[in-house]
């Protein structure tokens, strides 16, 4: 398993690298143009030395390797720099945003705290609901409470959080006034009071998201669940006189959780990513907000840097699952 | 029913279903037995009713109902229900029965069909990768490269690249069709072909695929015969799923403006578009939202009933 | 009689007491108020409005940067950091237009205690003009030789032609005074380097940054060294940003979590509901922004490739007047209104519908919709329809390809008008594409409203302050998008007019108002009169703000925000 992870993590850097360069040619190749948000009254000569100045008059494989450079090679100094107080990265330029021309790291962990409270503590929250929910479904399949959780999971996931999200503001921010609609991503935990602030903020758009989350996932849990429970191991061990808890829960649950860790691994860098809708319903200002709005204003570095650092994550939660495949069935072998 | 059973997994025979009906019968065909026991599902009945229902009326729906849905009655804007317009009218007073028809063809087609090139793609690469380890290295690599790509500015580029040339080919409106079902199977087949790749790496060990490849079966018949039967549990998740996800994302898409023109009603754009008037006329919001939800109900229901039926150790129980 | 006089006296009292309440009520120390929360659904990326030309950046450094002057409600000039506005009458401009002499207030002073110079205002002249920094308000310094400073205050510009209107340097929201201590070392491609300055410019307005947070929140507060020392009567501003026009709306108007919100372009009664909340109100003003429909004077059939969309080829039946005067006729445009605007637009029938004094009254039929007559005209002109009711005249069909951004009103615009045309036997097929593609000039994509690839596009535009020369130079035959011109330009309907030419050329040659007024309006009658640009809505800016806050003035010719500081409480 180790000489697989260590094969695997040398295999990810030509793959991150052409994954980096295949993002760049299609941001390149898409139509879009970061002068889109410049009001009309802006002649097209000006806009056009706007351009210039963003550096897009350069050839496509200058600016790429210009990009590499820079992300991994300068923020990494910068980094440095910043926990030594040391000074290697000094004068030499950043990835620089073109909507806000500031590096685009510094707003990166300007967005984490809120993206990690919101849409990381949705994502705990859904995972930690929807395993119980769909272990239980499956022990007790057609029971009243499989039939309930099936319904709601399916309503919950069939529903977009563009509605759903305003159909809470409007119950609870509008009609009842318990909740603040919008999200305030200065707001400081210090106190008491504050922390009861901060979860009256957040229980609208984490519970709009978990709900997604559960949907999905309880879903996956319960079809696996069933598909083991049926199993002859499942018999030995009840033979063998195991309690029903031990039989469930130690042997079915182990070896459901295959596809479920699937799913969950690749939820995980979406994290990351942000909740695009969610994060602009609630006004989260997280990193989806980030994504979207540099997206719509054609601001490549960030787009790019984002995407990038996003698949990352992708390879290496795709390596995770891989390696806990292993763990749960150790049949499982890779070479 | 059989809540005793289902209940308590402990007591289930699992042997075959000829053994348990305790003597011999004449060979039935396959499918038949799996009608039998679809037919025994209750929930799986009643989603497979109401799925066709949903079918025939959005298919013979303006036959029946034949005011045009993008006729603009401007006298009659922001109606509630009544019986010239039963589900009432939208800002523009068209007639939301008839936007409800028409959208649900196109919702339910292009549901169907993207879920099924979804899943078909998934499936395959999951299969293949699974089964076979010179290709799974590969496929998976490709896999995230696929899930790393910005969907938005991947939709642009698809877009432009396809867009008149499918245009021209198939006309305006059967291209566009044809555009967004691809889009959206190809943009959302990588969490199947991830799970199924997993499950396959699993049960490949398993013994029974062991005992089977050691009488020289071939991969072929391995993959068909032995495996697919085996990952069916998580497509049919991912597929009921998915059909709600591609109605949603057709929604996005054509708001964006990458899929049906404005005019052109769906679900998720019917759903969308009266979001704004939620608290003035609510029940422009339930119509849409309704429709989305039961069809995903009940295909999840005819899912969950297909997965018992094809599982030969639960049918005959 | 006593009693009378009694009542009236009461009735005098009551109507003058809230008032003079008022006044009591909003003058005092600064920073009595607390805090004020201002929510953009778009939010600003920078403070520098030369770097980004966008309107919520603009907006949202106007709290921070100001002016020499600026614009009222009204559209007239006002000065700002200075004590008049310099006009030939008192001296200020020179006899043959060329030279504009500004002389700064006394004792103004940076926020961070510092003295404003002339040098600043130099300063912000050379920072915009410098080359390589892309600065997106250079047209407001076009023309201009040099920047003078005899004096500490004095400010003289000179011009390399006669200026008939010389207010673009230094004037408005969009050429705000910067320091120059703080920029000296930003200059041309070293300007995205200074992001700390970009951030937490040093103004002289009546806030200043504490907090900014790109594309998310900015928190300011109160300036210590503002010119006035009982403003702002606010000592801190949150400017929240993000989310969506509705949301904004409902925070305002149902929530009262915001105190005003900017640019809510949603569904009128939508606005009427949320105020029905009692919470706030809507305010709207209008400017120079209308909807219009262009219509492509050139072929965009795909076979003549990189040629489709120019003079090369003439439209197959959009060049023909009668055709273009139909889909006018067919027009409802007083419906259109109501229902995508409500009290938040207006009917015009010309493509520049203020101030006051350049909007012209000749073009008014097109307020009343005649589908007959359309249908009329069309038979005359020998456009009968076939066997599958679409008018066509030698094999040409009247088939129209519709485009326009992706936004809820115009796409219910869109749906409106193609049934109009379908009724009069014109085929329609719509398109809506996204704002960032539409709007955005890359020469890649063949979905820009500068390409064109359609017959017909629906889109709003204006003018920045209230002088239209620029504009109405926008339709002239050497404006249109090309391929040589890497598709660049203002007069995307491809018109070409050598009467209309001759117009722009004489009105950047005429000083005097009223003549300049005529001209315009005589370019504009031609506009409409030939049918090229279709007027739909004369639009106005709508926002919202609650009720307790006071002193809101809302003003389309300059930011918005542009009088905070005489924002205030309401004491309930």
């Amino acid at each position: 398993m180790l000489t697989f992870t260590i094969r695997r993590l040398v295999i990810s850097i030509p793959t991150l690298l052409f994954i980096a360069l295949v993002i760049f040619l299609l941001l390149e190749l898409s139509p879009g143009d970061p002068m889109a948000n410049v009001p009309l009254t802006v002649p097209p000569e000006v806009k056009e030395q706007m351009r210039l100045a963003l550096g897009l008059g350069e050839p496509v494989h200058i600016r790429f390797f210009k990009w590499i450079v820079q992300f991994f090679w300068i923020e990494p100094l910068n980094l440095i720099d910043h926990f030594l107080g040391t000074g290697f990265a000094e004068g030499k330029l950043r990835v620089i945003s073109w909507q806000t021309r500031s590096p685009v790291m510094d707003i990166v962990v300007q967005r984490l705290p809120q993206t990690l409270w919101v849409v990381g503590l949705s994502y705990v929250v859904g995972v930690a609901i929807a395993l119980p929910i769909g272990i239980y479904s499956a022990y007790r399949q057609y029971s009243l409470f499989d039939q309930a959780g099936t319904f709601v999971s399916m309503i919950g996931y069939s529903v977009p959080p563009f509605f759903s999200g305003v159909l809470v503001i409007v119950i609870f921010s509008v009609k009842l006034g318990w909740l603040p609609s919008i999200y305030d991503t200065t707001h400081v935990v210090d106190s008491w009071d504050s922390f009861v602030v901060q979860l009256q903020q957040m229980i609208m758009p984490v519970m709009v998201l978990a709900l997604q989350t559960t949907a999905q996932i309880s879903r996956f849990m319960r079809a696996s669940m069933l598909d083991n429970l049926n199993q002859d191991y499942v018999r030995t061990a009840r033979a063998k006189g195991m309690t029903e808890r031990v039989v469930v829960l130690t042997h079915v649950l182990r070896n459901s959780m295959i596809p479920v860790v699937t799913v969950i691994a690749l939820g995980v860098p979406g994290i990351f990513g942000g909740a695009i809708i969610t994060e602009q319903v609630f006004k989260v200002n997280g990193i989806g907000q980030l994504l979207i709005t540099a997206i719509q204003a054609n601001d490549l570095p960030m787009v790019q840097t984002l995407t990038f650092i996003f698949a990352v994550l992708i390879v290496l939660f795709n390596l995770i699952a891989d390696v806990l495949y292993g763990i749960l069935d150790p049949r499982i072998r890779y070479d | 029913m059989t809540d005793n059973h289902a209940t308590d997994p402990v007591i289930h025979n699992p042997v075959g279903p000829a053994q348990a009906a305790g003597k011999p019968r004449p060979p039935r065909n396959q499918w038949l037995d799996v009608w039998d026991q679809f037919r025994t599902h209750k929930g799986a009945l009643a989603g497979a009713a109401f799925f066709i229902f949903i079918v025939l009326a959005v298919s013979i729906g303006p036959w029946l109902w034949t005011v045009d849905p993008t006729f603009i009655d401007i006298r009659a804007r922001n109606q509630g229900p009544s019986l010239t317009h039963p589900f009432g009218t939208d800002q523009l007073g068209r007639d939301l029965l008839a936007r409800m028809i028409k959208g649900g063809q196109t919702s339910v087609s292009v549901g169907l069909m993207a879920m099924a090139l979804s899943v078909f793609l998934g499936t395959a690469v999951g299969v293949l990768a699974g089964y076979f380890r010179k290709l799974d290295g590969p496929l998976m690599r490709f896999t995230d490269l696929f899930l790393a790509l910005p969907l938005l500015p991947l939709l642009l580029v698809i877009l432009l690249l396809f867009r008149d040339v499918l245009r021209a080919a198939f006309g305006p409106e059967a291209g566009i069709f044809i555009l967004v079902v691809g889009v959206i199977g190809i943009t959302s087949w990588m969490q199947t072909a991830r799970i199924v790749r997993g499950d396959v790496l699993a049960i490949k060990e398993r013994e029974f695929v062991l005992a089977a490849r050691s009488i020289g079966t071939p991969n072929r018949r391995m993959i068909t015969r032995h495996i697919l039967p085996n990952v069916l549990s998580p497509i049919m998740v991912s597929a009921t799923l998915g059909i709600a996800n591609a109605i949603i994302t057709e929604s996005a898409l054509s708001f964006l403006g990458f899929g049906f023109p404005s005019d052109f009603p769906t679900w998720g754009r019917l759903l969308y578009d009266s979001t704004d008037y939620l608290q003035q006329f609510p029940e422009r919001v339930m119509w849409p939202g309704l429709a989305i939800s039961l069809t995903v109900l009940s295909v999840n229901y005819i899912g969950d009933g297909l997965r018992d039926a094809l599982d030969p150790r639960i049918r005959g129980r | 009689m006593k009693l009378r006089t009694a009542l009236w006296g009461a009735a005098a009292a009551t109507a003058l007491f809230p008032l003079s309440a008022h006044a009591a009520a909003h003058e005092g120390e600064r920073g009595r108020d607390g805090e004020v929360k201002i929510i953009y659904w778009q939010a600003p990326s920078i403070l520098n409005p030369y770097l980004s030309g966008g309107t919520k950046e603009l907006e949202a450094s106007s709290l921070v940067i100001e002016p020499l002057a600026r614009y009222d409600t009204e559209g007239n000039l006002v000065p700002w950091l200075v004590d008049e506005v310099p006009t030939v009458e008192n001296g200020g401009v020179s006899e043959d237009l060329t030279q504009i002499t500004w002389k700064l207030k006394e004792g103004l002073k940076w926020s961070d205690g510092t003295p404003v110079t002339s040098e600043d205002v130099k300063f912000s002249w050379e920072y915009c003009t410098a080359d390589g920094g892309g600065c997106a308000q250079s047209e407001k310094y076009g023309d201009v030789t040099s920047v003078e400073t005899p004096d500490e205050r004095t400010v003289v510009v000179t011009f390399g032609v006669p200026k008939p209107f010389p207010y673009g340097p230094f004037v408005g929201a969009q050429a705000p005074i910067i320091q120059k201590a703080q920029f000296q070392d930003c200059l041309g491609p070293k300007a995205p380097e200074c992001t700390e300055a970009n951030f937490n410019p040093v103004g002289t307005g009546p806030f200043k940054v504490t907090e900014f947070r790109p594309n998310d929140v900015i928190t300011l507060e109160a300036n210590e060294n503002y010119r006035d020392p009982n403003k702002p009567a606010f000592a801190t501003v949150t400017f929240k940003g993000g989310g969506d026009a509705a949301a904004a709306a409902r925070s305002v108007l149902e929530t009262g979590e915001y105190d005003y919100a900017w640019n809510l372009q949603l569904a009128p009664e939508v606005l009427t509901q949320m105020e029905a909340a009692g919470k706030g109100k809507n305010v709207s003003s209008f400017g120079t922004s209308v909807e219009r429909i262009h219509i492509n004077f050139t072929d965009p059939d795909p076979q003549w490739g990189e040629r489709r969309s120019t003079a090369d080829h003439p439209h197959p039946f959009l060049s023909d007047k009668n055709v273009r005067k139909a889909l006018s006729m067919a027009l409802d445009v007083q419906l259109l209104t109501e229902i995508g605007y409500g009290e938040f637009g207006r009917l015009t029938c010309n493509v520049l519908p203020a101030p006051e004094i350049y909007a012209s009254t000749a073009n008014d039929a097109c307020k009343t919709q005649d589908i007959e007559g359309a249908k009329a005209l069309l038979d005359e002109a020998g456009w009968t329809p076939g066997p599958d009711g679409i008018r066509q005249k030698d094999g040409v069909r009247l088939s129209i390809l519709f485009q326009t951004s992706t936004n809820a009103v115009r796409q219910d615009y869109q749906a409106l008008i193609k049934q109009w045309w379908n009724e009069i036997g014109v085929e329609v097929e719509l398109r809506n594409i996204d704002a960032s593609v539409f709007f955005g000039g890359d020469p890649g994509s063949p979905d820009t409203f500068q390409k064109f690839y359609a017959d017909v596009e629906m889109y709003t535009n204006n003018f920045d302050g209230t002088d239209p020369e620029a504009y109405m130079a926008s339709w002239t035959c050497d404006q249109a998008p090309r391929p040589e011109t890497q598709w660049q330009g203002n007069n995307m309907m491809r018109y070409c007019s050598e009467e209309y030419d001759a117009l722009v050329a004489e009105m950047a040659k005429t000083g005097e108002l009223e003549e300049r007024a005529r001209l315009a309006k005589a370019m504009n009658d031609m506009l409409m009169q030939d049918y090229a640009i279709l007027p739909l809505t004369h639009r106005g800016r709508n926002s919202a703000h609650a009720n307790s806050l006071g002193g809101v003035q809302l003003n389309v010719w300059d930011s918005e925000l542009w009088n905070i500081a005489d924002w205030y409480r309401v004491k309930e």
